[in-house]
């Protein structure tokens, strides 16, 4: 059954996306990141990364130790180049 | 936006088989391209062992830049096979890798970098690539958004392009694992030893005999070839990357400065990826992020395309290049070590070369020819000094 509720709002991840991955035995965050897109949007997974993580903790069996969420990659909000054009060296 | 196959096609669970004909250390593009050509060929009995998820590595963290442009033969002729791999990977897959071929446009900055670029058109000219050298103008008429003030000259080739790197994983995956291939995520390999004519490899899922090893580890196969012995001279190097918000599709070719490495293309989804060589002292292999890239590469950009001044950026990540001495790949059986074939050291360049990389090597081991590439390409070169450096060396 297709679920279209979505997800991941940045890249039009479904419900059914999700599941479709871990179905295919891709049962961690990074990997339903790589597989879907979720996460790789412009709210880098501040939005979506929660509802991820419950659906890869239920196909662990509940077990929530296992979720671990992806590398929060910077800036942590969008910046215009100019202002690192501006920056120091480091 | 779906990435993935659609293939219900499970990686391999549980412990490897007990014995296999051939084990591949990394399932990264390489390992699994050549896995997937192998099991073409027949020979199915093939284990793939990946220390992590698919794309963790390099060939889920490069820019997916894929050209013809380079200034030895040897490259230039193979990526114009690979690039004709490319074209066709998504049909015989099934699956789509976002391919585009808007070209790769070469920038340079000083007057001494005109000679460079113009020996290395004639090269790629004589191999049958049509690079042509351009005016500022005639590049700013490609690119209208580019100061070409900044510029002195530049080299485009039409046929070069970029694709998507993670649905190429899935691919090669699925299509080796439906021919029989084991496909391994998460297993890591703690030891190798010889055995018999063999070897043995011990993982952290159980054992695994197997008659050859590949060692397709990328910035890992030091590590690797060093549980049987074997140096290498390759080593990991640091390289970040970032992407921009989306933008409406207005840039056609891959730009790339030859004084910075300065590189940016605009993906299918709109976004600006883009990187630029930084220097990194750093040891051992760093995927950690510096405030210093996105100075480094925000004024060089800015300065080129003053227009990208209030492009935001979303995100930077970094990847390990395997970096080996002469900018070339070490392939082939080490001295000593029959049966142990390597396939690592291509410098930042491995997913593009992959393609045909993985046919040739497939091709070699089914026992049919050997190209010439796994001649020129041993380990032995660096200690007899044969060596022929590649300077198209970017990011």
């Amino acid at each position: 059954m297709s679920n279209k509720a979505i997800i991941c709002r940045c890249e039009d991840v479904t419900l059914s996306d999700v599941q479709h991955t871990i179905s295919l035995g891709y049962k961690s965050i990074e990997e339903v990141k790589r597989y879907t897109g979720l996460g790789t949007g412009p709210c880098e997974g501040k939005e979506c990364m929660v509802h991820c993580a419950r659906m890869v903790a239920l196909a662990n069996g509940g077990d929530e130790s296992v979720v671990l969420p992806f590398t929060s990659r910077p800036p942590v909000q969008p910046v215009p180049l100019a202002i690192f054009a501006r920056g120091e060296e480091e | 936006m779906k990435r993935g196959s659609g293939e219900d096609i499970q990686p391999t669970q549980g412990p490897p088989k007990a014995k296999c004909e051939i084990a591949i250390i990394g399932g990264g593009v390489m390992g699994l391209g050549i896995a997937y050509q192998l099991a073409k060929r027949g020979i199915k009995d093939v284990v793939v062992l990946e220390r992590g998820y698919l794309a963790q590595g390099a060939s889920g963290r490069n820019g997916g830049g894929v050209r013809m442009q380079w200034s030895t033969e040897q490259n230039v002729r193979l990526m114009q096979q690979s690039i004709e791999l490319c074209k066709s990977f998504a049909q015989e897959i099934g699956v789509n890798v976002w391919f585009r071929q808007g070209g790769y446009l070469f920038l340079a900055k000083l007057e001494r970098e005109r000679a460079i670029m113009e020996r290395n058109v004639e090269l790629q000219n004589r191999c049958g690539v049509p690079t042509r050298m351009m005016t500022p103008e005639e590049a700013g008429a490609l690119v209208p958004e580019l100061d070409i003030k900044k510029i002195v000259c530049a080299c485009y080739n039409p046929k070069d392009g970029v694709l998507f790197p993670w649905p190429f994983l899935w691919g090669y995956a699925h299509q080796a694992l439906k021919r029989g291939v084991e496909v391994h995520l998460f297993t890591n390999v703690d030891a190798i030893t010889r055995d018999g004519g063999g070897f043995k490899l011990t993982t952290s899922k159980g054992e695994v005999r197997a008659k050859r090893v590949i060692n397709a580890a990328g910035a890992w196969s030091p590590e690797v070839a060093r549980m049987l012995g074997v140096e290498l001279p390759n080593k990991p190097h640091r390289h970040e990357i970032l992407s921009t918000e989306p933008l409406k599709p207005f840039l056609t070719p891959m730009v790339s400065v030859l004084s910075s490495g300065l590189y940016f293309s605009q993906s299918m989804r709109g976004e600006i990826v883009t990187g630029i060589t930084v220097e990194d002292h750093a040891q051992g292999i760093q995927m950690g992020s510096r405030l210093k890239f996105l100075t480094t590469l925000a004024r060089e950009m800015v300065s080129l395309v003053p227009r990208f001044a209030d492009l935001k950026v979303l995100r930077q990540w970094a990847g390990p290049y395997d970096v080996s001495p002469d900018g070339h790949p070490i392939l082939g059986e080490p001295p000593g070590v029959p049966g142990f074939y390597l396939a690592c050291g291509f410098v930042g360049h491995g997913f593009m070369m992959a393609p045909i990389i993985a046919q040739l090597y497939a091709e070699w081991l089914a026992g049919g020819h050997k190209h010439e590439v796994f001649d020129r390409c041993r380990l032995q070169r660096f200690a007899e000094g044969k060596i022929e450096k590649e300077s198209m060396i970017l990011g």
